[in-house]
């Protein structure tokens, strides 16, 4: 246990918007290691934003936390963080300085009206009992390891001067300026450029080398996952399918989504003839959900079992699957 | 290869600036230059990938061949062939431009504003429908039956409204729409960026398929380099408003002449474990098109960059390598060849 | 360290998490707009007050049995009664038959302009907005002359060349309330220009005039429909304060403003209070009606409030 920073328990968090009831994560457990970057892969509508926010209890009014429980192995004890009171001193103390979370797009993420410093300070300042002074070292040597070129007369600029790969580092910056224990990345690159976004995967590499930082990376990009994950966890319409090493969930998928996904995606490198196989039907309605297995509806290996919904079977000690059928999926290799 | 195609459409010297005002009399101080000299023979039939990061001038190409860029100066010559005549769209008279729209036609990047909110898909539908001359309201319900059945959805649709759809399916509506009149060149504006990965798959085999049956040519606009490989024949890659390098898909893959180009590539996170390319990491940001690098706009951030390539802009030359017509613009490859 | 205590929006939340499981919403396409409109109790009761008032006004001849012009000398200045019941005015005149039948003039003032106004600015606003260059800056220039000039300077300098009218007051607030309609649609228009569904209409080739009042116009109505209604309770009261003034509509015809138009005499405000107070009472309470339609609308159809 003593490499796990954060336990998540049979979470469920439901949104009240529009007076319906959305499930939008519907049970979910698994643990987050120490040092390890672990990837919330799935599409739009799977939860995957929705359980980052209620680990940094950012969730919208009209939601909560319906059951779970949310554990944080601090080095003072274990904390349950669903129990905190939302915008409590104990939760306020947690964010930002153990727990730091990076959004897409760094230009809304960052107050405009402040300089890159005054933010990084701020944050520094709140946290901890350095003084203006050692503040300002502290975030100048920051931007220094972020590879922002200039730091000492970037400190002082304001977000809209800096540009968009810029920006995003800083915005780690300030996301590490109380070296936290996790770092939670909501597809923070999906905004940038090709080559920008590379550069921002060196760093986050570095950050989990030099610092041991556990990052759970939010994603829909597979290849961004294939860089950067250690282990992977893919997620369909609030529920985890199928969670594994990167190895495993790449070389040996056992999940008929995550196989489809992996199918259904153009491989560079695999020319112009490779077959591409777009999964069939949609995401099902939030409010018109099928019945037991989400993903029944658009499954090649659906039988009359899949209307419950499927137990969780362990393959091996890391690699576990939702689906009745796995042995079968990982048979039509 | 290329040469017993039918030119389709052609780009002479084709520039975009949009000038930049200041001052209470709004004085031109100087222009973003958007598209700055494009050169380039589109074969009919074929798709045509253009690629390249924000700031490029990919997207304002696009619109600039369709003559929907508002508040800019615009150059150079777009020769269109129609049926056997050659045109050039920039002298048209409006009148002219308005009968010539039907053969060129755009999907864009955000399904959810692509389509108008508040009126149904008949709706949507029916202007420019009547613009090539459906007269019958009969005809026309028929005849949009037809278009989206034809991108896979039930002709029962027509009577919804867009917020029923998913982005999925609104993206196949503004195919539908874009196909409604006939074209014969169609614009792809980043179709399927902003759709879930697994319904990507879906768009872009659609997209392949319409063009095998309709005869379609593609100008396929997009910055995801791994998309770019199964969709297109031919790939375009743009710097700073400028071609750097053209030449057939899978020789851009096999045989990259250009720095940016293997930069671009060995940029890309890849699924597949075991072929990962070493990757060339970039320093610096894309620059902006507001104030470019002197000489070629890619040498700050070039590994191997020289002294000539801070003074002289490279011009776009054609080489034959492995038999195929690759032109690139780079001092570096000039030396080579 | 616990909230043990369930707050007043998580029962609500349990409520609702009942009736979905139960399967009892699932059919439930109401239109969101309407919904919350009707949430909002302030708005229902306004919408309510708003209909009997102008209800009452329609159906003035069966409510009262008095004529609003008759004059009765003998019976002046009398204090409400069973026979009068907001009493009768400086010549005789029933009151009560006054507000009834002046409402309908004050109403129709208020609608009327607030609607003429809406439609020129609404549709000046959208060719300009959509257009740009030239055209809208011509008319930026002309709305914001119009609107800069004050209203009584205007109302005097027509009254003194064209004589006093109901129609020459329709057309004044037209002219001085147009401008910011217009800029309201103007700008929305231009957030709309940017949209890719209106792109993709240029590139079919259709003509601007389709491309900006078939497809964009319906889009941009939303916040002037909300204007619409705080303007006309805007109007009701510059007719009733130029009314009171004796500069609105001609004393001949009855309108809340000119029932109020005795007010000026300061015995009559001391002594013959059933004339002034109900009257004013009924216009306060009509445009605050009015006001509160008005929120109740632009909270409603406020894409960006939750719930």
């Amino acid at each position: 246990m003593n490499n796990i920073i954060i336990t998540i328990d049979n979470l469920k968090v439901y949104f009240y918007t529009n007076q319906r009831c959305n499930k939008a994560v519907n049970g979910v457990s698994f643990k987050i290691k120490k040092g390890r970057t672990l990837c919330l892969v799935g599409e739009s509508g799977c939860g995957k934003s929705t359980i980052a926010l209620s680990i940094m209890r950012l969730l919208p009014e009209l939601s909560r936390i319906e059951e779970g429980k949310i554990i944080y192995h601090s080095d003072e004890g274990d904390i349950r963080i669903d129990q905190l009171k939302k915008n409590g001193k104990k939760m306020r103390s947690i964010r930002g300085s153990n727990i730091a979370m990076i959004f897409q797009d760094p230009m809304i993420a960052l107050n405009p009206v402040y300089t890159i410093g005054f933010q990084i300070i701020e944050n520094i300042r709140y946290h901890t009992n350095m003084t203006k002074k050692e503040a300002k070292q502290k975030a100048t040597e920051l931007l220094k390891d972020m590879e922002i070129p200039l730091p000492e007369q970037r400190i002082n600029e304001y977000p809209h001067q800096y540009s968009g790969g810029m920006r995003q580092r800083a915005m780690i910056a300030m996301a590490m300026s109380c070296n936290p224990k996790v770092l939670i990345a909501d597809e923070p690159t999906t905004a940038l450029d090709v080559t920008v976004q590379a550069q921002i995967f060196e760093l986050m590499k570095k950050l989990k080398e030099e610092r041991e930082t556990s990052i759970i990376l939010i994603t829909h990009d597979m290849g961004v996952v294939a860089e950067l994950a250690d282990d992977v966890i893919v997620m369909y319409m609030g529920n985890i399918v199928e969670s594994g090493t990167l190895e495993e969930i790449f070389k040996s998928p056992a999940h008929p989504y995550t196989k489809a996904l992996l199918k259904s995606i153009p491989v560079l490198g695999r020319g112009k003839n490779q077959k591409i196989e777009p999964i069939r039907g949609r995401t099902p309605d939030p409010f018109k959900r099928p019945k037991g297995c989400q993903f029944n509806p658009r499954c090649d290996y659906c039988t009359d079992k899949c209307f419950k919904m499927p137990d969780d079977f362990e393959i091996t000690d890391t690699h576990s699957v939702r689906c009745w059928h796995y042995k079968k999926v990982l048979e039509n290799e | 290869m290329n040469n017993n195609k039918e030119v389709l459409l052609k780009l002479r010297g084709l520039k975009t600036y949009f000038p930049i005002k200041k001052g209470v009399f709004k004085k031109t101080i100087g222009y973003i230059k958007a598209v700055d000299g494009i050169d380039i023979d589109i074969y009919k039939g074929e798709i045509i990938a253009v690629v390249g990061e924000s700031g490029c001038g990919k997207t304002t190409l696009g619109l600039s061949i369709l003559q929907l860029v508002e508040g800019a100066k615009t150059e150079g010559e777009i020769i269109y062939n129609f049926d056997g005549i050659e045109k050039d769209l920039r002298k048209l008279s409006n009148k002219e431009m308005m009968n010539a729209r039907k053969k060129l036609q755009i999907i864009f990047q955000n399904p959810y504003s692509t389509l108008n909110p508040i009126i149904t898909i008949f709706g949507s539908f029916q202007d420019p429908l009547k613009k090539i001359g459906v007269k019958l309201k009969e005809e026309r319900r028929k005849k949009i039956g037809e278009l989206l059945e034809a991108v896979n959805l039930r002709r029962e649709y027509m009577n919804k409204y867009p917020n029923e759809f998913s982005g999925g399916e609104r993206q196949r509506i503004g195919i539908a729409r874009a196909l409604s009149v006939e074209p014969e060149l169609i614009i792809c504006d980043e179709p399927v960026s902003s759709l879930d990965v697994s319904i990507q798959a879906q768009v872009l085999k659609l997209l392949k398929e319409l063009k095998e049956k309709r005869n379609l040519t593609y100008v396929f606009i997009t910055h995801d380099l791994s998309v770019v490989e199964y969709i297109s024949d031919r790939i375009v890659v743009m710097y700073l408003g400028k071609i750097v390098e053209l030449t057939d898909a899978e020789e851009l893959y096999a045989e990259t002449l250009h720095p940016y180009t293997k930069a671009l590539l060995s940029a890309i996170p890849v699924t597949d474990l075991d072929n990962k390319l070493k990757r060339i990491v970039l320093k610096g940001d894309v620059p902006s098109p507001i104030n470019p690098p002197s000489g070629c706009p890619f040498h700050p951030r070039c590994k191997e960059c020289k002294d000539i390539c801070k003074k002289e802009v490279p011009k776009l030359k054609k080489y034959m390598v492995n038999r195929k017509e690759h032109f690139v613009a780079c001092h570096l490859v000039e030396d080579k060849y | 360290m616990e909230n043990l205590k369930k707050t007043k929006l998580d029962k609500k939340m349990d409520i609702i998490k009942k009736k979905e499981e139960a399967g009892l919403l699932v059919n439930k396409s109401q239109n969101r707009a309407l919904r919350r409109f009707l949430n909002n109790r302030l708005a229902v009761i306004g919408l309510i007050i708003f209909t009997i008032i102008l209800l009452a006004t329609i159906f003035a001849p069966i409510i009262c049995k008095y004529s609003p012009q008759r004059i009765d000398m003998l019976n002046r200045l009398l204090p409400p009664s069973s026979e009068h019941i907001f009493g009768t005015d400086k010549i005789g005149r029933d009151v009560f038959a006054r507000i009834l039948y002046g409402g309908r003039v004050s109403i129709f003032v208020g609608v009327g302009s607030a609607l003429g106004a809406a439609i020129i600015g609404v549709l000046i606003g959208s060719y300009a907005g959509y257009k740009g260059g030239l055209i809208d800056k011509i008319f930026m220039r002309i709305s914001e002359i119009m609107m800069s000039f004050p209203q009584i300077v205007l109302v005097l300098l027509i009254v003194s060349i064209v004589g006093q009218s109901l129609w020459n007051l329709i057309v004044i607030f037209i002219l001085t309330g147009w401008g910011s309609i217009y800029r309201m649609t103007r700008a929305k228009i231009l957030s709309i220009r940017e949209e890719e569904y209106v792109l993709a209409l240029k590139a079919f080739g259709l003509n601007d005039i389709i491309i900006c009042y078939k497809h964009m116009l319906p889009n941009a109505l939303g916040p002037v429909l909300i204007n619409i209604t705080l303007s006309t309770a805007m109007f009701i009261l510059q007719e009733a304060a130029l009314s009171f003034l004796g500069l609105g509509v001609p004393l001949n015809i009855s309108t809340w403003g000119n029932i109020l138009n005795v007010a000026q005499d300061i015995s009559v405000l001391r002594e013959n209070w059933w004339i002034w107070l109900p009257t004013g009472s009924v216009i306060s309470i009509f445009v605050l009606s009015v006001n509160f339609i008005g929120d109740g609308l632009r909270d409603s159809l406020d894409p960006t409030q939750q719930g």
